[in-house]
């Protein structure tokens, strides 16, 4: 891994995630109407993290669940392997609901396209409200989130890359430079 | 890690890393038959043929609506409405068929070895839905499935198929399945129905019922196939629900938890009496659910392989 920098750190992190939490409490003044989506596999982790500020902050508990998009992505005939799927894992019904899709990286967009077809297959909510922790631009789709945790402009030879302690061995964000690799 | 064969001909020799990843892969389509839309666009714009020169309700039901809900184009022959009964070959028949540009065939023939066949003399992923007394795969998969999804595991379990073993492609794809799995695999049935040497393929033979029920966690009881042989091999259905037949009286007095699979249709009062097919040991009602669930799967994983990847 060629990395540039370290954009954000520990703390850096924990800073940012507490100014999301309070941007869609704020936005959505509480968290009455409010369910929280995370993506797989590192929008999970980010949605429990905001979950817990949340209940710090507010002290509500919105439902929260996990989205798995595999199913709807149309670039698996591009790629060179086959993708595995996981479960999604929504107990609620999203039917009139203000949710928070929640991812960690917005790039090109497909993604949270085929996100959102996802979400319309399980019911009609009021609203979706995107959430990421960085956005990198290059878009390819018009699509663009509501909260932002810190825009990272990049070049296409660079990658973000997430850190999380749950599945990572650290909290971190990385600018990698992939025109070497 | 992708499939390592790009057909599913039977399980016979597939390793236990391919059986897991496609249960595993059922769980999630399990999760896309609850939904309120239970569709997902993944195959769009694949070609399914469901190619059946043999009767089939459930399965070929099945196997429809797996891909309808993977949202591919399926189109659907039966011998009884084809041109072979004009006298078209079969082989004519499919490369017709090819010539129509189709992704994967899902076949079913009264011969053994027609999909390994099919594999010759066609370009698509090639799914094998029973091929005489050969092998049915996805009804073992799907056995396998409903299996752990009651004990959370495969490995270890001790699984009695009971029934007409010799005429049975279920039983053979569930003996290579469960065997690869780790589980113990036993039969019973009357002598006339179990192979000679069966016990090389690694399984132990009874023919004592009461001791299979004593004996086993699972009890997978296969349809006496009354349409081909049932005459010959037993003296009577009464005499063979009498010496093999699962009835209520029979699980209690063997006094243990059982669970008891039936691949369908169901001859009640044959080879399972009315009440232990309707009783809480049952999971047949699941086993229909789960079919399509590792239909899916199936559909998916085959579907979307890379053609680098897999033989």
């Amino acid at each position: 891994m060629n990395i540039k920098a370290k954009i954000i750190d520990q703390e850096g992190m924990n800073r940012t995630l507490t100014r999301l939490a309070h941007e869609i409490l704020e936005r959505n003044k509480g968290t009455k109407n409010l369910v929280l989506i995370g993506m797989r596999t590192r929008g999970e982790f980010i949605s429990r993290r905001l979950l817990e500020k949340i209940r710090e902050i507010d002290h509500s508990e919105p439902p929260y669940g996990v989205l798995d998009i595999t199913l709807y992505r149309d670039d698996f005939r591009k790629r060179l392997k086959q993708p595995q799927v996981s479960v999604t894992n929504i107990t609620f019904d999203i039917n009139e609901k203000d949710v928070i899709l929640i991812d960690d990286v917005l790039y090109t967009g497909r993604t949270v396209r085929s996100a959102l077809d996802a979400l319309m297959d399980l019911g009609r909510p009021s609203t979706i409200q995107l959430c990421v922790l960085v956005d990198r631009g290059h878009r390819e789709l018009p699509i663009r989130a509501d909260f932002i945790g810190k825009n990272i402009p990049t070049s296409f030879n660079e990658e973000v890359k997430v850190k999380m302690k749950e599945i990572d061995d650290e909290d971190a964000v990385y600018l990698i430079d992939i025109s070497k690799e | 890690m992708p499939l390592s064969s790009r057909h599913l001909l039977g399980l016979q020799g597939v390793p236990k890393e391919d059986i897991q990843l496609i249960l595993d892969t059922a769980v999630t389509f399990r999760e896309v038959l609850e939904r309120p839309i239970k569709k997902v666009p993944t195959l769009q714009g694949k070609t399914i043929v469901n190619l059946f020169f043999e009767n089939s309700t459930r399965t070929r039901i099945s196997f429809e609506l797996a891909q309808k809900r993977l949202s591919a184009d399926t189109i659907n022959f039966s011998t009884s409405t084809s041109s072979t009964k004009k006298g078209e070959t079969f082989k004519d028949t499919v490369k017709n068929i090819e010539a129509m540009k189709v992704d994967m065939i899902v076949v079913r023939h009264a011969s053994a070895g027609v999909p390994q066949f099919l594999t010759r003399i066609s370009n698509a992923n090639i799914i094998n839905a029973g091929d005489g007394a050969h092998e049915h795969p996805t009804q073992a998969l799907l056995d396998m499935y409903s299996i752990r999804e009651k004990f959370g595991r495969l490995e270890g379990l001790k699984v009695c198929i009971v029934g007409d073993i010799a005429h049975s492609r279920v039983a053979l794809s569930n003996i290579f399945g469960l065997k690869a799995m780790g589980a113990h695999v036993s039969l019973c049935g009357p002598a006339t129905m179990i192979p000679r040497d069966i016990e090389k393929l690694g399984v132990k033979v009874i023919h004592d019922i009461d001791e299979a029920i004593r004996e086993n966690d699972v009890l997978n009881v296969l349809r006496i196939q009354l349409e081909r042989q049932a005459g010959a091999l037993f003296p009577s259905l009464r005499e063979y629900h009498n010496y093999f037949g699962i009835t209520s009286e029979r699980l209690e007095k063997n006094g243990r938890d059982i669970v008891i699979l039936h691949p369908g249709p169901i001859n009640r009062g044959v080879e399972i009496s009315s009440e232990v097919a309707d009783g809480p040991y049952q999971i047949i009602l699941d086993q229909v659910t789960n079919g399509v669930a590792v239909r899916m799967a199936v559909l998916y994983l085959l579907g979307t392989l890379n053609k680098a990847d897999g033989r």
